[in-house]
């Protein structure tokens, strides 16, 4: 086991050997994490796996091209290069086919993802036969060599990280409608193509750059996997993409720190883990959309609806389909209610419960029969008016403002304003009672009939 | 160019793979889920490497049902996360093969002490060495053959693939057009979907297995996605989807004996060639298809406008 002083010395980076392997993988992880954000809102989270692919051909050809012109085939920016350039066009591939041809996104990333590979491959093939071409230095490419990382790997990646953030900062405006409404964005006149190749671009030099570090395949997973985490966080774009390149970091870090001091555990494989772990957690306790609070808003949703449904249920027995001065308590038997909407006993005799703790009705004999109260009657009336006032809403209305429906609003005046519910009111006059605060319903309904 | 019957296996091996992959591709394409092959076939990786630590063999059974087991997998656990989680399909794809290729990378280094199993040997196959292994030698019409027993295991994976497609045909043409209409007609097409899966976790590990996983990659999207363009009627791009799968596969392998003697190389990998060709194919198709095609387009529509 390691020293728990080793352990304090790789975190923080006090290692000379390690210092640079955990850095230069961090920086990777922030900038993938910032472009994964913007690929995981365009849905095109796959692209960075189509890109990584597309990347090899490159690496072979300009491999090739540096021995036949005589030159070093092993000389990082020659192949990084190469590699871009037919990442790049694989990304136009993959555009071109979407929009010219009935083939949707995700046939056009596999097709290109699969061709490109085979080609690469096949040229790593012929590499194989040279005399000069050990291949085995290509190969890192698509495991990384993520513990043997150098300065100029460093270098290379501070400038692009450097890149990545001052195009998103720039850009951050034009980048954030082109996620979320393209049409709107073209129709404002902007150059959407131009933009759509740019955040392409950035996205090519992070992969290219990233391929070193943790290999094709792991890399895929530094573009998706820190975005899709950040997303349960939040619905705002710039936190999420702080919050994206900080797990992107994070895992990095720890990912890289793990690896330097556990024998045998190969760095891109722990940090991929390491973000699937943060997606895991993110994924179940992430406040704006995960699982477990998603599931609480659920059921208080539920409970809401279901008093309101109770105290709709009993008032609209008490009324009785008649139109009257006051209302009269009396006690409703639990089979009547029952068949006034599709729900079990448990769930009924659930909500009454409820409603009798929150002092909304009474069990004189407790077991088959229920009683409103005061405060009941009065809550109950309110739901019921305002349930019927939304529906002539709905049925006047629905055309021009759908969106405004807020069946759970205490006061539909708050949401509609004192005058459309005068105009409402007016429209519910043919069913109305004199003297009762309660409009009939809209479309009387007898169940049983 | 000198042709043995080696290469003639390796052409029959490759295109009975590709037939099979690209006889389910119809639907994946159909589906929109194209991707699922590039997933499965990383996502085994963990399945080779338990199964070989379980049993300390490379049985090929036993490793062939553990990532089997774990393709399944991927398509379950992709789609909790898409339906659970609210998260976009193909990110929710790629999040859980990219997890599970570090977890089975983890594991074979790990256990790499007793573990001979190569990550690149069996991501990329070797089609090139899998005549050697003879298991049935028959003698027909007076000639003597040598059938590989990787012929044998492909021409059973066609066969059982054929018979799904033509068996429930209509259950997956509806399903995969029209998922609510499936429901309402009675048929189960979360049913459909999750066998679907399992036929092509079983066929990608089957075939890559055999030929390496890039043909299984390209034989799945790419001759289903040639055949879109070339028909509006289902069987008819089923079998084209066939045909060209295994005329890339004929073609690849040619190509890979002849193109490289032009710029005066050897030979180079099969595999990447079958896939290089399938994607000519595709961009033939692409540009020259009579109705869907991008000039036939182009030429309709200057029409048009004049």
């Amino acid at each position: 086991m390691p020293e728990l002083a080793d352990i304090w010395n790789v975190l923080f980076l006090r290692d000379y050997n390690t210092r640079l392997v955990v850095i230069c993988t961090m920086l990777l992880g922030c900038a993938c994490g910032l472009m994964g954000g913007f690929l995981l809102l365009r849905k095109r989270s796959l692209m960075g796996d189509t890109l990584s692919h597309a990347t090899l051909p490159g690496v072979g050809l300009s491999f090739i091209l540096a021995v036949a012109l005589g030159g070093d085939g092993k000389s990082l920016p020659i192949l990084l290069g190469g590699a871009a350039i037919t990442g790049v066009i694989g990304c136009a591939a993959v555009l071109f086919i979407r929009e010219q041809t009935r083939i949707k996104d995700d046939a056009a990333m596999g097709i290109v993802l699969s061709v490109f590979f085979g080609a690469g491959i096949a040229i790593l093939g012929v590499i194989q036969t040279m005399p000069e071409g050990s291949a085995a230095g290509l190969e890192s490419f698509i495991y990384g060599k993520t513990a043997s990382m150098v300065m100029s790997d460093f270098q290379i990646l501070v400038f692009v990280t450097i890149c990545v953030i001052t195009c998103s900062l720039l850009l951050f405006k034009e980048f954030r409608l082109l996620c979320f409404d393209e049409t709107f964005a073209a129709a404002l006149g902007w150059p959407v193509k131009f933009l759509d190749i740019l955040l392409l671009a950035l996205i090519t030099a992070v992969t290219v750059t990233g391929l070193q570090a943790v290999g094709l395949i792991l890399i895929i997973a530094f573009l998706i996997t820190p975005a899709a985490a950040a997303r349960f966080w939040t619905n705002q774009l710039d936190r999420m993409l702080v919050l994206s390149a900080l797990i992107g970091g994070a895992s990095g870090w720890l990912g890289a720190s793990l690896s330097a001091f556990i024998p045998r555990l190969p760095a891109g494989a722990v940090i991929v883990l390491v973000a699937a772990l943060f997606f895991v957690v993110s994924m179940l306790i992430g406040t704006e959309r995960g699982v477990m609070f998603r599931f609480l808003r659920q059921s208080q949703l539920k409970k809401r609806m279901g008093r309101q449904h109770l105290l709709r249920a009993l008032y609209e027995i008490l009324e009785g389909g008649r139109v009257t001065e006051e209302l009269n308590i009396r006690t409703v038997p639990f089979r009547q209610i029952r068949g006034r909407r599709t729900w079990s006993d448990t769930q009924l005799r659930d909500y009454i419960r409820r409603a009798y703790n929150e002092g909304l009705v009474e069990a004189p004999n407790k077991v088959d029969s229920i009683l409103l109260t005061k405060t009941g009657l009065a809550e109950a009336a309110q739901v019921t008016r305002n349930h019927r006032l939304w529906e002539m809403y709905l049925i006047e209305y629905a055309d021009v403002a759908t969106s405004r429906v807020d069946r759970d609003a205490d006061m539909v005046e708050h949401v509609l304003g004192e005058k459309m519910v005068t105009r409402l009111e007016n429209k519910l006059q043919a069913y109305r009672s004199a003297g009762s605060l309660v409009p009939q319903s809209p479309h009387p309904i007898h169940p049983g009939d | 160019m000198e042709w043995y019957s080696i290469d003639t296996w390796i052409v029959v091996i490759g295109a009975l793979a590709a037939g099979a992959c690209a006889l389910l591709g119809n639907f994946l394409v159909l589906r929109k889920m194209s991707m699922m092959g590039d997933a499965i076939s990383h996502a085994v990786l963990p399945g080779l490497a338990i199964a070989f630590l379980v049993t300390g063999a490379r049985a090929s059974l036993s490793m062939f049902i553990g990532a089997a087991i774990v393709g399944v997998l991927t398509a379950v656990f992709t789609q909790w996360i898409s339906r659970f989680g609210k998260v976009d399909e193909g990110a929710s794809m790629g999040i859980v093969f990219t997890t599970l290729f570090a977890l089975g990378l983890l594991l074979i280094v790990q256990g790499a002490d007793h573990v001979d199993l190569d990550p690149s040997c069996v991501l990329y196959g070797a089609i090139e060495l899998t005549p050697l292994d003879v298991v049935w030698r028959p003698t027909l019409y007076g000639y003597f053959l040598e059938v590989p027993r990787s012929a044998l295991v492909l021409a059973g994976v066609i066969l059982f693939n054929a018979v799904f497609v033509v068996a429930f045909f209509k259950e997956l043409r509806i399903s995969s057009f029209d998922a609510e209409l499936a429901t309402a007609m009675g048929i189960n097409s979360n049913l459909m979907h999750y066998l679907l899966m399992t036929l092509v976790a079983v066929t990608t590990v089957a075939c890559f297995e055999a030929v390496g996983s890039i043909i299984v990659i390209a034989m799945l999207i790419v001759p289903a996605a040639t055949a879109h363009l070339l028909t509006d009627r289902l069987w008819l791009m089923v079998v084209l989807s066939v045909l060209i799968a295994m005329g890339s596969a004929v073609l690849g392998h040619l190509s890979a004996l002849i193109v490289p003697a032009w710029f005066g190389f050897a030979d180079t990998s099969t595999s990447g060639m079958m896939a290089v060709m399938a994607g000519l194919i595709f961009s033939t198709v692409m540009l020259f298809a009579p109705k869907y095609g991008v000039l036939p387009r182009l030429v309709r529509k200057t029409k048009a406008v004049r």
